[in-house]
C-alpha cells in the first residue's frame, strides 16, 4: 500500500504544487496553518478537485487531470477522520460506527468488537453523539472510519480541537492503530509533539510546496528544520530500546550512541521506542563532566554548526548512528572554540525527556 | 355523528380531505427535488425555476386556474395528451382539483423544505460519502432524516393550503357537487342560496377543526423528529 500524490491547485493567494509518496505507516503532512495541508488531504479524499496532477493508491488511479479521471468519493474507500468528528447526530454511536459497513464490499477487516476494543468505546455504543465528550467523539469517528474497511486512513488534525488531557487519551490508540493494523495513514498536523510521537514518514509543507520529506527521525533531527519548528520545538528523535527498569524509578534505554535514563516507562524491557531530545535541553562540554547532577552524558562528534539570526547556534552532532541537536549561545560556541569533526560531550537533562514526547515505534 | 352534518356537507368534507391528501402526497417528491436543487445545486435558470415555483403565490388564483384550464383542459396541450396517452382527464374532475391544490400549495412546501435542506451541514454529507455512501444513499441515510422536521412542517402547511384552496380550483374544475365541490366551494355555494347559512356555518367549524388538528399533529411529529435529529 502506498499513496503517490503529484498535484497543483490554486487556492486564493496560495499556489500549491505538492508531490510526495506515502508508504505504509503514518505519513505526517506537517506545516503551519495555511500551507495547504487540508487541501492536499481533501484532494486525496475526492472532496476537492485539483486543477491538475495525478493521485494514485497502490497502482489504482484516484485522480488524473489529463485522463479526466476522478474516482467518486464513495468509491475511493479512504476512511476520513475530520478535525470536527462529524458524527451523524440522528444516529446512535453504534449506528454511526456501522454506517460505512453496509457499503463496504467483501468481508474481513476489523469487526465492531475489534474496533471497540482497540479504541475503548464498547461502553458508548447505545449513547447519542450529542452526549459524548470531545475525546469520545473523536474515538468514535476513528472507529467509524476504520469499520468502513478503508484502504487508507486520512486524518485531518484529529486532535487539534481537544485539550491536552484528551489528546493524551487518544494518542495511545493511534499508536496501537499504527502498530497493530497494516492500514497506512495520512496524518495532517501542525504539532511537532504529535508528529514526533506518531509519524514514520514526514512531509513538510511550506507555502504550498513540499519543503522536505523523508523518514521521521531524519527530518526531525535536521538542523534546517529549526526554522519550521521554531527553536523551542527543535530537537532530535531517535530510536531506543528499553534495557531495564531500576528500583529507583528510572528506566534504562539503549540508543546507538550510549544509554539514557529516564523516568520509568510503562513498557516491558526489550520494547523498542522513540525518544525525543529537544535542542534547548542539551548542554555541551569539552571534557567528560564530573560532579554533575545530569545522568545522561553522551560522547558525540560535531557535524555542523548553524548560525541563525539570533544569539543562538544550532549544533548538529553524531551520536552512534543517530544525530542530536543542541542549541547554545554564539558566545559559548566562540568561547569553547567549537569546530566541525571535534569530539565533545552532550549533557542531556533527563527530566527534559518529557513523557508525552516519548513514543513507541 | 353522521346526523350532525348533512350528506352534501359530508360529501364536501370527504372530497376536500381526499383532494388535499393526494395533492400533498404526490407533490412531496417533486417538492424535495426542487428544494434540493434550489438549495444545493448551481445551474443555469435557477432564478427562473425559483420564480416559476413561487408564481402561484403572487398571481391571482383565478389566473392560475385559468392557465390550468388552458393547459390541462380537454383541448389543452397537456390535457389532450394525458387523455390520449393515459386516459387521464383532469378538467372538471376531482383529480383536477388535486392538481390545482398541489400547484397552489407548492411554493409553501418548497420554501419549508429549502430552509430545512439549507440547515443540513454539507460536511455531514461529505463524511457519509467518504464512508462509501453514493449520492442516493447519502440523501436517504443522512439528508432525509435530518430534514424530517422541516418535511413534516412543509407537508402540513401544504395540506392546510390544499384544504383551503378556492380560486384556482373553482376556475379550473368548477363547482360540481360530489365531483369538484370542495369545502370552500361548498361554503361559497351555501352562502349563495337562501337558508344555507347554517350549512355554511357548520362547514366553517369543520374547517377550523381540521386545520387546528393538522397543526397540532404536525407540531407533535416535528418536535419528536427534531429531538431525534438533535442527537441528545
Amino acid at each position: 500500500m502506498s499513496l503517490s500524490v503529484d498535484i497543483t491547485h490554486r487556492l486564493g493567494a496560495l499556489d500549491l504544487y505538492i508531490a510526495f509518496q506515502a508508504p505504509t505507516g503514518i505519513t505526517a503532512l506537517f506545516g503551519r496553518s495555511g500551507t495547504g495541508k487540508t487541501t492536499v488531504i481533501n484532494a486525496v479524499a475526492g472532496l476537492l478537485r485539483p486543477e491538475s496532477g495525478h493521485i494514485e493508491l497502490s497502482g489504482e488511479i484516484l485522480f488524473d487531470a489529463e485522463a479526466g479521471i476522478s474516482l467518486p468519493i464513495h468509491k475511493r474507500r479512504l476512511g476520513y477522520v475530520f478535525q470536527d468528528g462529524r458524527l451523524f447526530p440522528h444516529l446512535s454511536v453504534r449506528q454511526n460506527l456501522t454506517f460505512g459497513q453496509r457499503f463496504a464490499a467483501g468481508s474481513g477487516g476489523l469487526s465492531l468488537a475489534d474496533v471497540c476494543d482497540l479504541l475503548g468505546i464498547a461502553g458508548l455504543l447505545d449513547r447519542r453523539p450529542g452526549t459524548l465528550s470531545g475525546g469520545e467523539k473523536q474515538r468514535v469517528a476513528i472507529g467509524r472510519a476504520l469499520l468502513s474497511r478503508p484502504r487508507m486512513l486520512l486524518m485531518d488534525e484529529p486532535l487539534a480541537a481537544l485539550d491536552s488531557a484528551r489528546k493524551a487519551e487518544i494518542l495511545p490508540f493511534l499508536e496501537r492503530l499504527r502498530d497493530q493494523t497494516d492500514i497506512p495513514v495520512l496524518y495532517v498536523s501542525h504539532s511537532v509533539a504529535e508528529v514526533a510521537r506518531l509519524a514514520t514518514t514526514v512531509v513538510v509543507l511550506e507555502a504550498g510546496r513540499v519543503a522536505r520529506s523523508g523518514r521521521a527521525e531524519q527530518i526531525l533531527s535536521d538542523p534546517d528544520m529549526v526554522r519550521q519548528l521554531g527553536v523551542r520545538e527543535a530537537g532530535a528523535v531517535l530510536p531506543a530500546k528499553v534495557r531495564a527498569h531500576h528500583a529507583d524509578g528510572l528506566s534504562e534505554l539503549d540508543i546507538s550512541g550510549g544509554r539514557l535514563f529516564l523516568p520509568r516507562m510503562d513498557v516491558a524491557p526489550g520494547t523498542t521506542t522513540r525518544v525525543r531530545i529537544l535542542a534547548q535541553d542539551v548542554i555541551l562540554s569539552r571534557d567528560a563532566p564530573v560532579g554533575l547532577s545530569a545522568l545522561n552524558i553522551l560522547p558525540v562528534r560535531i557535524i555542523a554548526l548553524h548560525e541563525g539570526n539570533g544569539p543562538g547556534v544550532i549544533v548538529q552532532m553524531q551520536s552512534g548512528e543517530d544525530r542530536l541537536l543542541a542549541r547554545i549561545t554564539r558566545r559559548s560556541a566562540d568561547a569553547m572554540v567549537l569546530k566541525e569533526n571535534e569530539n565533545v560531550h552532550a549533557v542531556v537533562k533527563s527530566v527534559s525527556i518529557a513523557r508525552t514526547d516519548v513514543g513507541t515505534a | 355523528m353522521t346526523d350532525w352534518l348533512q350528506p352534501a356537507e359530508w360529501q364536501a368534507l370527504a372530497l376536500s380531505l381526499r383532494v388535499s391528501f393526494w395533492s400533498t402526497l404526490l407533490s412531496l417528491p417533486l417538492g424535495v427535488l426542487v428544494a434540493y436543487a434550489l438549495a444545493r445545486w448551481q445551474f443555469r435558470g435557477k432564478q427562473l425555476l425559483n420564480g416559476l415555483v413561487h408564481l402561484p403565490l403572487i398571481l391571482p388564483p383565478v389566473v392560475t386556474g385559468y392557465l390550468l384550464l388552458l393547459t390541462f383542459g380537454r383541448r389543452g396541450l397537456l390535457g389532450a395528451w394525458l387523455e390520449d396517452a393515459f386516459g387521464l382527464v383532469l378538467a372538471f374532475r376531482w383529480t383536477g382539483a388535486a392538481l390545482a391544490a398541489a400547484i397552489m400549495a407548492f411554493p409553501l412546501l418548497v420554501r419549508a423544505l429549502r430552509l430545512a435542506i439549507e440547515a443540513v451541514d454539507p460536511k455531514l454529507e461529505d463524511a457519509a460519502a467518504t464512508l462509501g455512501a453514493s449520492r442516493f444513499w447519502v440523501f436517504a441515510t443522512v439528508t432525509l432524516p435530518l430534514i424530517l422536521p422541516g418535511l413534516i412542517a412543509g407537508a402540513v402547511l401544504a395540506f392546510a393550503k390544499a384544504m383551503g384552496e378556492f380560486g384556482a380550483t373553482i376556475t379550473f374544475v368548477s363547482n360540481i357537487p360530489g365531483q369538484t365541490q370542495t369545502l370552500p366551494s361548498a361554503i361559497y355555494t351555501f352562502l349563495q342560496v337562501p337558508g344555507g347559512e347554517s350549512s355554511a356555518l357548520r362547514l366553517v367549524v369543520v374547517s377550523v377543526v381540521v386545520a387546528m388538528s393538522a397543526l397540532l399533529v404536525s407540531e407533535l411529529l416535528a418536535r419528536r423528529a427534531a429531538r431525534r435529529v438533535a442527537g441528545a
